[in-house]
This record gives C-alpha cells, structure tokens and sequence, in this order.
C-alpha cells in the first residue's frame, strides 16, 4: 500500500497560511491594537495553552453531537434517498420539502427545535443531522438516478438477483456520491453543533464561544475558533480516508503509476 | 426443423418518439445454428442493437417470438450478452468483473477465481487479474469483456459491435484471436457489425439488415474454409463476398422514410 495524498499537495496552502499568520502577527504588534478588538495569534495560543483542558472538555461535547447529528443524517439521508429511487410519486412529493428545509434559516428553526426537544444533548444532534442530511440525501439521489441502465441490463441477463445487483452494481455507482456528500456533510456538522449550542445548553464549544464572546475574552473565543476548524478539518480528512478505503479503484495512485498499452 | 441455438421469427419492433411511431425492425427472422457464427451486418441506425436486446430477452418485441434452443422466452433469458460499450465495471478488478457470472449464478467465490485465473492466459491477460479496467488498453479491456461472457455459461454469445471502438491493428488482431477462442469453446455466436469486411473474415453464415426500418435484405453463406488466417483476405472468394455484399447494400431501397430523431 502506497502513502495516503497529502502532505504534498498542501504545501503551497501551507505556506500562504503561514504567511497571513505572521503579517497579522505583526500588524497587532505594530499598531498594539488591545486584545479584545483582535487578539494577536500568540495571544491565541496562549489561551489556547491556558484553557486546553477547558476546550477539550467542551470540544468533547460537541464531537459527541457531531458524530450522532451525523450518524443520524446519514441513516434518514440513505431511507430517504432509497426509497425516493424507488418511488418516483414519493420523490416528486418529497424532493421539494427537502430544499424548502435547508431554506428555513437554522437560526429561526434552532430554538423551536429546542422548545421541542430540551436543552441538553437531543437539540443539538437535531440541528446538526438537520444540516447534514441534505448534501448526503442529494448526492445519493443522483447517484442513485445516474446508475447505468446497461449495467442492470447486464445484470439481468446474468440472472442476477435484487440484491447481488445492489451490491455489484448501484452500491459502487453510489459510493462516490456519497462521499462527495459526507465530506460537505462532515465539515458542516461542527458549525451545526456549535450553533446549536449557542442557543442553550451547558458544555460545547458553542456554550464556551458564548462566555468568552460575552466578557470580552476574544483571544479565547478565538482559540475555540480554531479548535473549530481543526475539528472540521479532521472530519473532512476522515471522510476522505473512508471513500479511499472503500473505492480502492478510484485511488489515484492507479491512474499514475500503472496505466498499461499494449 | 431441428431447434436453432437461436431463431428470430418476424420480430417487429417499434418505440414511442414524441407523437410519432418510429419503426425500428420489420418482421426479422434469422436463425443461429448451434456453434454456428453469424453476422448481422448493416448500417448504423438500422436496429441492429435493438434486435439483440430483444435476443437477449431485454427489450419485449410488438410481434413476433424468440426461440432460444427451441424455448420461447418472455424475460431476460440466460445468454451470453456483450452490449456496445464494453461495460466493465470500473470498482471492479479483471478478476471480480470477470467473476462476476459465476457468482450470480451462485457458484462460490474460490471456485469462480479458480475458473477465471485458469482462463486469463487465454485471454491474453495472465498477470492482469487485479487490475481495474481503466488501467487496461481498449484490447485488453474487450478480452476481458469477452471473458466475461463467455463465462455467461450458455451456449450462445450476443456481440454487440465488440471491436467497433478499437484502432484497425487491436482489431484485426483480435479478429484472429477471437476465432481461437471460439474454436476452443464452441459457442454460437450472433455478432453485430458495420464492416463488410469483418463479418466476412469471422461469419460462417452473413445477414444483411437495411436501414430502418431493419429488415433482412441479403443472407450469405461464407464459405472461406477454416480456420482461416489474415491471409484470406486477399482471396478471390473474399472478394467476391465483399462485391455481393456492396452491392446489396447500395441497392438496398430507402425504406427510412420516417424523420431521424437525432
């Protein structure tokens, strides 16, 4: 097994990042601009530092709604998507309610969710699955819909039954959908968490954000800013290594070193 | 009469366009002997795809029947079926596309990649069992199509234009080589084709189809004795053939006279 794509291919980004980090670094120096306006990035790795234990414990929580609103989202994004495949009335019945979902802005639907469902740990995996299920349902329509009519052809000329022909043939057209789906879905879901938090609750970094914003602790809120974007990103990168794991074809280490003619 | 591996009995066949009745087949009969290889040579547009989804039991004709080994069939029947586009699953390796047949047809899965890495060689892809297809020159991937429906495991092949795509080298080339292949499975073959030239070096026996609606205009007998190497080609009798079905085919009337919908 070769090594996973990566490192290279972010450098430049990398780098640029690196760069603005130290321009900004330098501005707040030069103009001493006072903490709660814009902190510098030293400033946030020294409350970062300080409140590591206090982030992590928030972190934890909200990693705790993440994963649940996401396991959530994919299991209502898969019956749904299937059974609108299977269906075109349903489809055509539900397909609209979908996106009028994600028009409602989460922000005016969050505290109803909260008068429904509480304060603790309940509302917040709603709000995220809310936010995820949509990007996985579409993408798994459209796969669903572009699996090849020949390829099922083929199967039935094989004589292949229902489900040999999903596991050979519409689940692998799926995968990729999927997966394009889950990596959006994954890298929302902390902001879903977080927004949920906002609007009640106890631990998650959304709570965490809320104090810090409210005395004014800005190198703190945004030390929790960036466990944010860390938190994304490892949800990101993780959805990637599942679609690598389980579309050995689609890897690309195919396509560059072992392309035959004859 | 005996019972043909496959016998044609006045398929028609039309579909829907907008408002109007297109007429794709017109009371075609044709009949496949048993290990007999024949051509159905004609035009593009002239519904020679069609005639052989509706071979394959895929498509239902307006009238007319099919006979597979003297059986009528109303479903999708147990053929070996090889559509247009080569389509092997690109998730999937040489070995499990080629697998596939057998597994469907509920053999285990030792036994399956037993009996495809025993026939690799053959198909001129020893070494190649865990490649997937787009790692695979356009000859590699209709041997290995080919190898796939050979172990469709009936005793008739419905080629659809299998080397249509392929530079003139690959395909001469695998013109030979499928003539090989045949004499050692001996299977019949119905073979679609729009070279002249093609179906005469591989038929034993030609039908010639019009433009639409299709229709059986000319049925040759090739008598070139086998097997036959490049060579014949050059043959007075080949010549001969190619002269006869030139002919036919500039005489043939223009029956089209519906509106192409393309």
């Amino acid at each position: 097994m070769r090594k996973w794509p990566g490192l290279n291919r972010n450098l430049p980004a990398l780098l640029f990042s690196a760069a603005l980090i130290a321009l900004w670094e330098l501005t707040c120096r030069k103009l001493t601009l006072p903490e709660y306006l814009l902190p510098a990035p030293s400033q946030i790795i020294l409350a970062l530092k300080k409140n590591y234990h206090l982030l992590m414990k928030h972190a934890s929580a909200t990693l705790h709604a993440v994963f649940a609103g996401l396991l959530l989202a994919v299991a209502v994004a898969m019956l749904l998507a299937v059974a609108m495949d299977r269906s075109p009335l349903l489809k055509k019945v539900l397909y609209p309610l979908l996106v009028v979902s994600q028009a409602i802005p989460i922000f005016a639907l969050a505290p109803v969710i909260l008068i429904w469902l509480g304060v603790d740990l309940k509302p917040k995996i709603a709000v995220v699955a809310l936010v995820c299920f949509f990007p996985l349902a579409v993408n798994i329509v459209e796969g669903l819909e572009q699996v090849n009519p020949e390829a099922l052809e083929l199967m039935q000329v094989m004589q292949a039954g229902p489900w040999f022909t999903f596991k050979a043939v519409r689940l692998p057209s799926v995968l990729p959908h999927f997966f394009s789906g889950l990596k959006i879905s994954a890298t929302y879901s902390v902001m879903g968490a977080v927004i949920g938090e906002w609007l009640g609750g106890s631990t998650g970094l959304g709570v965490y954000m809320t104090r810090m914003m409210h005395s004014y602790k800005s190198s703190y809120l945004f030390a929790a800013v960036i466990i944010v974007v860390l938190l994304s990103l490892i949800l990101f990168k993780i959805s990637e290594l599942l679609a690598w794991l389980t579309m050995p074809w689609s890897r690309e280490e195919h396509y560059q070193n072992n392309t035959r003619s004859e | 009469m005996t019972a043909a591996c496959l016998r044609l009995d006045k398929i028609s066949s039309s579909y829907r366009f907008g408002k109007e009745n297109l007429f794709v087949l017109n009371e075609v009969s044709l009949e496949v002997g048993a290990g007999e290889f024949v051509s159905l040579l004609g035009p593009s547009g002239s519904g020679k795809s069609t005639l052989l989804k509706i071979a394959a039991g895929l498509l239902q004709p307006d009238s007319g029947k099919v006979l597979l080994n003297g059986r009528a069939i109303t479903g999708p029947a147990r053929v070996g079926y090889m559509p247009q586009q080569d389509l092997l699953f690109p998730w999937k390796t040489v070995l499990q596309n080629a697998a596939l047949p057998l597994l469907a047809a509920g053999h285990n899965p030792r036994e399956a990649s037993a009996k495809v890495l025993e026939l690799l060689p053959i198909f001129g892809l020893d070494g190649f069992a865990s490649y997937y297809p787009h790692q695979l020159s356009g000859g590699m991937k209709q041997r290995a199509a080919l190898l796939r429906t050979v172990l469709m495991e009936s005793t008739l092949m419905l080629l659809d234009e299998p080397f249509a795509a392929l530079d003139a080298l690959t395909r001469e080339n695998l013109q030979g080589w499928l003539q090989q292949i045949l004499n050692r499975f001996q299977k019949a073959v119905l073979f679609v084709t729009h070279s002249i030239d093609e179906a005469i070096y591989l038929s034993d026996r030609i039908y010639m189809i019009s433009q639409r609606p299709g229709k059986i205009i000319l049925e040759i007998t090739i008598g070139l004795p086998r097997p036959r190497s490049r060579s014949v080609v050059t043959s007075p009798l080949f010549a001969s053939y190619r002269q006869t079905l030139m002919q036919a085919l500039s005489v043939a009337p223009e029956t089209a006279k519906t509106p192409r919908p393309f």
